[in-house]
């Protein structure tokens, strides 16, 4: 048995929150660098070398990298050994969104009712998911996502019989139609199984994936390979202005389903891709 | 495709219908920001009468709720955000003067045809440079809607803020025309495989 404060929970998710919001990790700036190197459609291009290029004023003069510092969406992978002490965790985590939001002059986006839309004052309160998980240990991951992006996810209950090819059509078919909307180049989480809710945790969650890592069934790898291919072959492009690149990467993840059901579920993240791992 | 530095408001006759999609221009001058919940109140306010807040002949609407401005800057992160939601507003907004809006993102049918019958110009700022765009606002005030928040309507004067002709006065949409345009020189010289 391992006992570990909230607070500290609550310490570390805000640092990491303040560190997303200004600071794109190595791994991503690389792939943007690989894109605008290799990107030859002289719009597509130029909208690469803006994003290189917000990237270190974001850093350098401490202005956030996109005005849309996102809905804060935690995912937390909590050791059942683990006894927690302190505040009730989902508070810690929400003082964490306030402090971050409130004393670093990040833009509150939250409305307190979706109706009446009133804001929230502080970016509070966050989405935050819970699983238990074997150990001592606590695994946190944030996503400080856009609203853009987030607006065209889709989800699709297809028929069993649709198959493999039913799902890449869908994915084309949602791509399409989003188009510019979610500020390309994008990176695109594929769910496939489960049932309606959790097909779309299953893909939001696969954006939390390391670059380079692939699915770990060589089936779904190539699924993924093909999909990259075939997105970017629509010649939508960085911006959606035309180009080579309008997704950067394409990860799947899949669950057992019932024998009557094939969820799809397609998560877009935006090019202002600000992502967070917190191990305790 | 040209590039142009403009001044805005667009008060010169016959500016907005000169400018062709994927052209590029740096704007100088003053622009207003209003997004959702702005766009609801300006709406109530025109057909009520009682809209004062900026002059809307030539005017310029950038769609943006800019990150609040730390100590020391005029702003904070203020890009474009997506533009469809503001769809309904064009068609009124034009016919009150308005000849341009900011944003990212496509715009429906209807928004075509009205840029093309009253001579509007839908501009592309690049979605996700928040930071970089903000270093062109020289200042920035709030002007109407505080209790909005990051949904105020901002005052800003600009200097060379970088966008690129989206829908011209005649039909021309840039999220058509630049695919379309990428797809061609492929078809004339296509990728090496290793260059896909």
């Amino acid at each position: 048995m391992r006992y570990i404060e909230t607070e500290l929970i609550k310490e570390k998710v805000q640092e990491t929150l303040v560190k997303i919001n200004f600071e794109f990790d190595e791994g991503y700036i690389k792939v943007l660098e690989n894109a605008f190197m290799r990107e030859e459609a002289a719009l597509g291009k130029e909208v690469l070398k803006d994003l290189l290029e917000n990237a270190k004023i974001a850093l350098n003069e401490k202005i956030p990298i996109c005005q849309d510092t996102g809905m804060v969406n935690v995912y937390i992978e909590l050791g059942q050994d683990v006894t927690l002490k302190g505040r009730p965790l989902h508070e810690a985590v929400n003082e964490a969104v306030k402090g971050a939001y409130k004393e670093n002059y990040l833009r509150p986006s939250i409305v307190e009712d979706p109706i009446s839309r009133k804001n929230t004052g502080d970016n509070t309160p966050a989405i935050i998911h819970f699983e238990l998980v074997s150990g001592e240990k606590v695994t946190i991951f944030i996503l400080a996502k856009g609203g853009g992006s987030e607006q065209i996810c889709h989800v699709g209950m297809l028929s069993p019989h649709q198959g493999i090819e039913g799902v890449k059509e869908f994915v084309l078919s949602v791509v399409k139609e989003a188009g510019p909307n979610p500020c390309p180049p994008v990176i695109l989480g594929v769910g496939i199984g489960g049932n309606f809710d959790y097909v779309a945790y299953l893909a939001k969650k696969a954006l939390l994936r390391s670059w380079g890592e692939r699915h770990p069934d060589p089936f779904y790898a190539d699924i993924e390979l093909e999909l990259i291919s075939r997105i970017n072959e629509l010649g939508l492009g960085p911006g959606g202005l035309g180009g080579k690149f309008y997704v950067l990467d394409v990860r799947v993840a899949t669950y057992p389903t019932h024998i009557a059901q094939l969820p799809v579920a397609v998560a877009f993240n935006c090019n202002a891709f600000r992502i967070g791992k917190i191990e305790i | 495709m040209a590039h142009y530095d403009l001044r805005v408001p667009f008060v010169e006759k016959g500016i907005v219908e000169a400018l062709k999609a994927g052209d590029k221009i740096s704007l100088t001058g003053t622009i207003y920001t209003a997004r959702d919940a702005a766009h609801k109140r300006i709406k109530q306010e025109l057909e009520e009468g009682s809209f004062h807040y900026f002059p809307l002949t030539g005017a310029v609407i950038y769609y943006c709720g800019p990150t609040p401005a730390p100590p020391g800057r005029v702003i904070g992160s203020a890009g474009p955000t997506t533009s469809y939601r503001m769809d309904p507003y064009v068609s009124l907004l034009v016919q009150h003067g308005v000849k341009g809006f900011i944003g990212k993102g496509k715009r429906s049918q209807e928004v075509k045809e009205v840029l093309k019958t009253h001579g509007g110009v839908y501009l592309i700022a690049t979605g996700g440079a928040g930071a970089l765009l903000s270093t062109r606002i020289l200042s920035a005030k709030v002007i109407a809607y505080p209790d909005l928040g990051p949904e105020a309507i901002f005052e800003f004067y600009v200097k060379d803020f970088p966008v690129i002709v989206g829908i011209d006065t005649h039909g021309n949409d840039i999220y058509e025309i630049g695919p379309s345009m990428w797809l061609n020189t492929l078809q004339k010289n296509p990728l090496n495989p290793s260059e896909r």
